[in-house]
């Protein structure tokens, strides 16, 4: 049944070569674990991936019921966590998975840096896996203010100070994060905003090109 | 059972136990997210509390509409709402009438077309009906108005939730 639906599809559009593309190609022995036990290194890289595709399905469902707003926001993660069916489960995927990319992508950087891997060809890898880094960072910064209680509210009030730290410019970094002088309505309406559109579109796009460079360079060499 | 009689092969049983295996897994993340956004769907709603909303003295054959005002909790949120329900004596018998028109949900009002007297007159797309709720053939309602259920304690009408007939 599901051959024939293939089939039917493939026929018309040669969809083969796509995914052929894609998938198809060898796995060199020096990163097979079944070949040596410690190539289980090189699945930091995916494992972090794999995450980030947690955090996005799971942060796309939470938004069902999170309101970003000052008066409402605690009160619907609340309700979501402690009412709604499984919500203690998809917020607590959300809620872990935040720290578990962190650890994972730590993992990856000291795989890419002890193989050596960052080097020519493949520096330009490297700097988008620090500028994924650094918007990992902002998401964690930014996710963290959401449930607007009181560690939530402190955490950013210290985030925002030392922003302000940054000579010459920190006053106005603290200023645009914030949304004006106070930590209130329009920072959380901001940093909802920044959560969920523009640091994940910005990451979609960076991990594309950290997935292209890979596939274009192919994995490095054995040490 | 000999090597020969293995009729599947290394290929298929890697295909069969890693699809088998990635499909569980991948069950096991979607599905509490699945069950989460099916929530509102799947639980019974509230049960309504009854709310004093007239006292028998002041009800006639007439319909007339009383206002009250009723708890609503909407997940996270709750305030108070007015409701509104057209009630009369029938046989004194109290009965209440949900003003909400069968068609597609607009208001109906007693006699709310001068041309229809003695009907409730939805404005939207002229649906009428009888006094006693009954959709009017011929209008676009298909079913009669909702009633409300009612409660006389002594002098007091309590009303609860509305029920369809
Ligand atoms: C790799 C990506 C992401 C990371 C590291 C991340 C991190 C976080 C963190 C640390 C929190 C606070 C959690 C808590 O206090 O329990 C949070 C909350 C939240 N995030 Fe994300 N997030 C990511 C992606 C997303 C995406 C793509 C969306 C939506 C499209 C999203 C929506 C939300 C929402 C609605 C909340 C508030 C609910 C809550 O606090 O449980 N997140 N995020
Ligand atoms: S909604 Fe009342 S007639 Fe259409």
């Amino acid at each position: 049944m599901l051959q024939k639906l293939y089939d039917w599809v493939d026929e018309r559009l040669d969809i083969t070569p796509m995914w052929r593309d894609i998938a198809d190609h060898e796995v060199p022995e020096h990163v097979n674990p079944a070949h040596h036990f410690s190539a289980f290194i090189y699945c930091f890289g995916g494992l972090t991936f794999f995450v980030t595709v947690i955090q996005i399905l799971s942060g796309m469902f939470l938004t069902m019921y999170y309101v970003p707003d000052i008066i409402h926001a605690y009160e619907s993660v609340y309700y979501l966590q402690n009412e709604v069916t499984f919500g203690v489960i998809v917020r607590g995927m959300h809620h872990w998975g935040a720290s578990l990319v962190i650890v994972m992508m730590f993992l990856h950087t000291l795989r890419v840096f002890f193989t050596g891997s960052y080097k020519k060809p493949r520096e330009l890898n490297w700097v988008v896996g620090v500028l994924i880094f650094f918007v990992m960072l902002g998401l964690g910064f930014t996710g963290y203010l959401l449930p607007w209680d009181m560690k939530a509210y402190f955490a950013t009030v210290v985030g925002l100070e030392i922003a302000e730290a940054v000579p010459v410019v920190g006053g106005f970094a603290k200023a645009l994060l914030a949304g004006g002088e106070i930590i209130g309505a329009q920072t959380l309406a901001r940093f909802f905003a920044i959560h969920v559109f523009f640091l994940p579109g910005a990451l979609l796009g960076l991990l594309g090109a950290h997935f292209y460079m890979i596939r274009k360079q192919g994995i490095s060499g054995p040490l | 059972m000999s090597e020969k009689e293995h009729k599947v092969s290394r290929r298929q049983f890697l295909t069969y136990t890693l699809t088998g295996v990635g499909g569980f897994m991948a069950a096991g993340m979607l599905m509490p997210m699945a069950r989460f956004a099916l929530d509102p769907a799947l639980e019974a709603g509230a049960e309504s509390d009854f709310v004093r909303v007239a006292s028998l003295d002041e009800l006639t054959e007439e319909p007339q509409r009383f206002d009250f005002v009723v708890e609503q909790e909407d997940g996270w949120y709750s305030s108070e709402v007015t409701r509104v329900a057209w009630i009369y004596l029938a046989n004194n018998e109290v009965v209440a009438l949900s003003p909400v028109c069968t068609h597609l949900g607009c208001t109906v009002n007693w006699e709310g077309s001068e041309s229809y007297p003695e009907n409730f007159f939805c404005p939207c797309h002229g649906g009428r009906f009888e006094r006693d709720g009954t959709n009017i053939q011929g209008t676009p309602p298909t079913r009669p108005l909702d009633v409300y259920e009612v409660q006389v304690e002594g002098d007091d009408v309590y009303l609860g939730g509305t029920v369809q007939r």
